[in-house]
């Protein structure tokens, strides 16, 4: 909203330069964006001249040597380049040192061989409208020198206004110049719809026009008013200036009057050619399924049952509340006009102006849902201008079709309340004149107060809520409001809960293990899943989609976060990283009700239905290259399955996990013979492997390594925190080394899993060393060797008793035709 | 006899001080002194002597064997003393050369450090961490939140939609965890929520995710005042103790009153003037920086979540939500929002 100040001040002088005053309404609720200039930057050597010749120019065919007289100094040549130009014309002049809009100054020149001291102006130049065919051409009782300044506002300050959308009053100057009041205390002058047009002639307005409405509940209030003998022509320049100043391009003195009253008070016009409407009958009435209609700005619109249309007696006039159309638009032609103030429902103008992707001056304004009581404002400021700047008469009487108003609405304010929610205290002489200064009717009784709520704040203030904002803004939070701390919690202490502090432990893990965290996009394109070689029903391969993209790149909610992670790695490869270790903690996103539900805080929809979706959080690592750089000693070979196993194993041992379980795994994104899912004491958590050759092909990368897991069965297996100390010194443990052979297809699992069940709880740990396969050994065979490690927590074992576990793990290691090796 | 016993430990004697090396020493030994030494034969042979000359002949080979031994440990001594020296001396290097790179530590990202910045302030203060999910409901995100259908207010955030579900939408705000967290526990509640949230914009100061913090507070008789020194408080941790915040009056649907909070600017110290006299870059010469919404929580919200006790003439809070990338754009001087989500390994690795 902008708001030129001298306007502004016509209403309320707060005696304040504008960047005060632009403080103040900061500091008590209004957003003042900034302060802008419109024209030039000071009003100096800006005058009123009188053509008193002007004659061809002997050089050039389209100037115009003007003999000028700009009062004090006498006549000046200025030449003009203005086909409209010609002598006795009054028109405003800039002299020499005047600076133009932008800031240039204005100098003598030469034009063409003839010496021009100055400038007729044109109203574009100094930005009092966009007109550039000829120049403004004055009344003529302004007499020469006069300084420009007091015909038409020069360097005129605006303050550009954001409105909140609570506040439709503020969409209007005198809404803002009422706020000016309430925060200023400045007198506030009388409403400017005090005063009617007067009416003449015979009959009734309603001999002439009629409005009919269909659907009350969409469009409580239409008014309308007629008059004849209308001329339509351009607006004086006070008002160009104006609607200029305020963002607006100057028509026609009806279309701008209609405008100006918008802008003045919030209630949008709308003016119809009555000889256009056969019979001056106006329907309000929902569109029917596929109707269609032409808008003012040219394109036609197909419509819905739900909007809302004025029409005629044949068809559609306008979509209410939103645009009108072009077969009753004023026209050069028009004398006879029907000025339309209606009333709409706020939400069904809002939905009808997002349906059509149309939003206007007037939507924007019905959409916050104005009270009926201001179409009759509207009226009678316009009908005054209509009658004063268009030469027109007015036809008695106003035809007002309205559903019964809404009850006036008094509420209480209890001056305890008051303090109890702001923590400061308000005078109740201070809360009266707050209140009355907004234009509420304001009852003292006792502690209390009773307000009643005026026309233009009727939807926005409906509680005792409302009110203490009300009085607290203007008593000014930064002015008087105490800082306190309130006592949290109750003798609670503030902390992370268990599984908040092992993401935590998670995260900084992943971290030290050389990995650089990524926050990579929640959604992704709906061909990922392609790239990645998942199809369905895999339910990776189905994303969740985004009705309302910015694009196709945000289409799809992501499903993994390996796309991410490969997204990442190859924008960092393609800008010259040699090799990059990264990792992601975050969500995914899967149709389909969650494993586990239970109430909202587990994510569920309300009335305890179960979300459609779940969003399980994960983690992910990619590695692409060495994990540790290369340097002037040589290189690292690129981390592979089984440097990535180490870090997965690593993460699980940092969060007191028991040992994690591999098994060969076919992810369609894997290397077929180098994956694996993983899993921990029986629950799924994902996998770990080399990415398919072909998927690191379509994202541009040589090879790469990760896994992606899921945080819940994780942190679940999670002991961190609850370990319990065991004795290892007081009693020795005995160390062996085993050397097994068995079929190369045997996994180190299965023979693991053999010598722990052998080893009996003798045997406190078994780790593989060593893996020989080659000439020594017969075809199709592998030798395994492990360390072994036995204890007891209460003794020292004896040779015996090893050796008997010993000869129980080959015994054991037999059963899954193993072999001592000698 | 006796004069080959002197004649051996004499020549022994010569040729073990005269070794230049532990190998041509430990030779030395075996010769002198090893099994088929000929010192070794004489002592091994002295029962087939004469009785008269055995303690004699014994005697002078067992002093020199000993004395032999001895020697040869001597040197034994020096040679490795010196054999050390030189090995110490050749493998000298040059320590100018870089050093080889330990295994790397990789980095947080500045998102995730802000958070826990954030949260560990306000666990400070006394409050829990809450986490709620991204695709939500109408209910929460809107409705509950004092923004019914049809409301202007639901245009100030423009909203990404779930395809053929109407009322599943993504999150524009972490507010909608507020009801969830006030539906499972009555007051007093005093949460953080931290999380992402997503809007149809981007430009350099409008990303579609970006990440927020809730802050929630509900109990008999918080205030106004109470928000503002809470955020006085959390202002100060973030951005520095000399720092002082102001409420300015604004509209938010689910807070009534409503503010926005600005904070000094700890560039310029709230004059909005650099020590070299120029305009204050960073709040551009106002002294102040808009860091974030906040406001009472209007009744009509704690009204959909009454039955957990939130009845608005016994209990009222505060709550407010605050960028996350707004704080780390802040704190660290990064200019464009995007820049997050780039993940330029070359700005991760600027932050540990």
């Amino acid at each position: 909203m902008r708001v030129p100040y001298s306007w502004l001040r016509e209403y309320c002088d707060p005696g304040l330069p504008i960047e005060e005053l632009a403080d103040r309404l900061v500091m008590t609720g209004t957003e003042v964006e900034r302060i802008d200039v419109v024209g030039p930057p000071s009003p100096d050597n800006f005058v009123i001249g009188k053509v008193t010749e002007a004659v061809q120019h002997p050089d050039a065919d389209r100037l115009r040597v003007c003999t000028v007289d700009v009062g004090e100094g006498g006549a000046r040549t200025i030449v003009c380049g203005a086909p409209n130009v010609g002598a006795g014309q009054t028109v405003a002049v800039a002299l020499p040192g005047a600076r133009m809009p932008g800031g240039d100054k204005l100098r003598k020149a030469k034009l063409r061989g003839v010496a021009s001291e100055g400038m007729i102006l044109a109203a574009d130049e100094i930005e009092v409208g966009e007109d550039h065919d000829g120049i403004m051409v004055l009344d003529d009782a302004l007499s020469a020198g006069t300084p420009l300044a007091d015909v038409i506002p020069l360097a005129e300050p605006v303050l550009e206004i954001e409105v909140t959308p609570n506040r439709s009053d503020c969409f209007g100057v005198h809404g803002i110049a009422r706020e000016v009041h309430a925060v200023t205390g400045a007198d506030l002058g009388p409403d400017p719809w005090a005063d009617d047009a007067p009416a003449e002639g015979e009959g009734q307005a309603s001999d002439f026009a009629s409005v009919t409405i269909e659907v009350p509940d969409l469009c409580p209030r239409f008014t309308a008013r007629v008059f004849r003998d209308v001329k339509i022509g351009p607006s004086p320049l006070w008002l160009r200036e104006r609607l200029a100043a305020a963002g607006q391009r100057p028509i026609s003195n009806v279309v701008d009057i209609t405008n100006y009253v918008m802008l003045l008070t919030a209630q949008p016009l709308h003016a119809y050619d009555l000889d256009k409407l056969p019979g001056g009958e106006l329907i309000v009435r929902t569109a029917r399924e596929g109707e269609k209609m032409t808008t003012l700005d040219g394109v036609e619109r197909e419509l819905d049952p739900e909007i809302v249309l004025v029409c005629d007696r044949d068809r559609p006039s306008g979509i209410g509340g939103v645009m009108g159309g072009q077969v009753s638009e004023v026209s050069d032609e028009t004398t006879s006009l029907l000025l339309e103030a209606a009333n709409w429902n706020g939400p069904n103008i809002l939905q009808t102006s997002r349906r059509l992707s149309l939003r206007s001056e007037a939507s924007a304004r019905f959409e916050k849902q104005l009270h009926p009581d201001l179409t009759m404002r509207a009226q009678a400021v316009a009908s005054k201008l209509i009658v004063e700047l268009c030469g027109a008469t007015m036809v008695p009487g106003t035809i007002d079709v309205a559903a019964p108003a809404p009850e006036p609405r008094t509420l209480r304010l209890r001056g305890s309340r008051v303090t109890s929610i702001l923590g400061m205290e308000i005078p109740q002489a201070d809360q009266v004149a707050y209140l009355e200064r907004q234009g509420f009717a304001v009852e003292v009784d006792g502690e209390d107060l009773l307000a009643t709520v005026p026309a233009d704040r009727y939807y926005d203030v409906t509680r005792e809520i409302d009110l203490i904002e009300e009085v607290g803004r203007l008593h000014g939070f930064d002015r008087h409001l105490p800082t306190t701390l309130p006592r949290v919690g109750e003798g609670k202490v503030g902390r992370l809960n268990r599984t908040q502090r092992l993401r935590r432990r998670a995260e900084d893990e992943l971290r030290d293990l050389g990995f650089d965290q990524i926050v990579g996009w929640s959604f992704n394109n709906p061909g990922e899943a392609g790239r990645l070689r998942t199809c369905e029903p895999d339910p990776r391969a189905e994303p969740i989609l985004v009705a309302n993209p910015l694009s196709d790149e945000g289409a799809a909610m992501r499903t993994t976060l390996i796309g991410s992670l490969l997204d990442v790695a190859a924008r960092n490869l393609s800008r010259g990283a040699e090799a990059v270790s990264l990792f992601e903690a975050g969500a995914v996103y899967l149709r389909g009700t969650p494993p586990e539900t239970g109430g909202p805080l587990a994510g569920d929809f309300p009335g305890d239905t179960p979300a459609p979706v779940t969003e399980p959080h994960r983690y992910g690592a990619l590695a692409v290259g060495p994990l540790i750089p290369r340097s002037w000693r040589g290189g690292s070979e690129p981390a592979d399955f089984f440097a990535l196993k180490g870090v997965l194993e690593a993460l699980a041992a940092s969060l007191g996990c028991p040992p994690l379980e591999f098994e060969p795994t076919a992810e369609p994104f894997l290397h077929p013979g180098r994956g694996a899912a993983v899993a921990v004491g029986g629950a799924p958590l994902g996998w770990l492997g080399e990415i398919h050759p072909l998927v690191c092909r379509t994202w541009d990368i040589d090879a790469a390594v990760g896994f992606e897991i899921d945080a819940a069965p994780l942190l679940a297996a999670a002991t961190l925190g609850e370990e319990l100390f065991e004795d290892v010194t007081t009693f020795p443990a005995a160390l062996r080394d085993l050397a097994v052979v068995v079929d190369s297809d045997t996994s180190a699992a299965t023979v693991r899993a053999a010598v722990l069940a052998g080893g009996g709880e003798l045997l406190r740990a078994a780790k593989v060393f060593d893996l020989y396969e080659g000439p020594q050994l017969a075809e199709g065979k592998k030798s395994l060797a492990l360390a072994l490690e036995f204890r007891a927590a209460d003794r020292t074992l004896t040779d015996e008793e090893v050796d008997a576990a010993r000869a129980s793990i080959e015994a054991e290691l037999t059963k899954i035709g193993g072999e001592l090796r000698a | 006899m006796l004069e080959q016993i002197e004649k051996i430990r004499v020549e022994a004697t010569e040729a073990i001080v005269d070794a230049s090396t532990s190998a041509a020493l430990e030779e030395l030994r075996v010769k002198y002194l090893g099994r088929k030494a000929e010192l070794t034969q004489i002592l091994r042979g002295i029962s087939q002597l004469p009785p008269e000359d055995r303690g004699p002949v014994g005697g002078a080979a067992n002093k020199a064997r000993k004395e032999l031994e001895a020697l040869i440990e001597q040197s034994a001594e020096r040679l490795d003393a010196a054999e050390l020296e030189a090995k110490l001396v050749a493998d000298r290097v040059d320590v100018t050369m870089p050093g080889a790179p330990p295994r790397p530590v990789g980095h947080q990202h500045l998102i995730t450090r802000t958070t826990r910045l954030i949260e560990d302030i306000m666990v400070g203060l006394g409050y829990e961490v809450a986490e709620g999910p991204e695709i939500e409901h109408d209910y929460y995100n809107f409705t509950a939140l004092n923004h019914p259908v049809g409301h202007p207010a639901r245009q100030l955030q423009d909203t990404f939609y779930i395809q053929s579900h109407p009322d599943v939408l993504l999150r524009t705000h972490t507010s909608p965890m507020q009801i969830r967290a006030m539906e499972t526990h009555g007051p007093p509640i005093f949460i953080v929520i931290p999380g992402k949230v997503y809007r149809r914009d981007s430009d350099a100061t409008h990303s579609p995710m970006f990440h927020q913090m809730e802050g929630l507070a509900i109990a008999e008789g918080l205030t106004l005042a109470d928000l503002q020194g809470t955020l006085l408080a959390m202002s100060r941790a973030l951005f520095g103790d000399t720092r002082e915040v102001r409420l300015r009056p604004h509209y938010f649907p689910f807070t009534e009153p409503s503010v926005e909070v600005d904070v000094s600017c700890f560039q310029c110290e709230g004059t909005g003037v650099l020590a070299d006299g120029s305009r204050c870059n960073l709040c551009k010469g106002q002294g102040w920086i808009e860091i974030l919404g906040a406001g009472m929580v209007d009744p009509n919200v704690l009204g959909f979540v009454k039955e957990m006790g939130y009845d608005p003439e016994k209990v009222q809070g505060f709550a407010y939500g605050l960028g996350i990338e707004r704080v780390a754009m802040l704190r660290h001087d990064v200019p464009d929002l995007r820049r997050f989500f780039d993940n330029d390994v070359r700005m991760l690795e600027q932050f540990s």
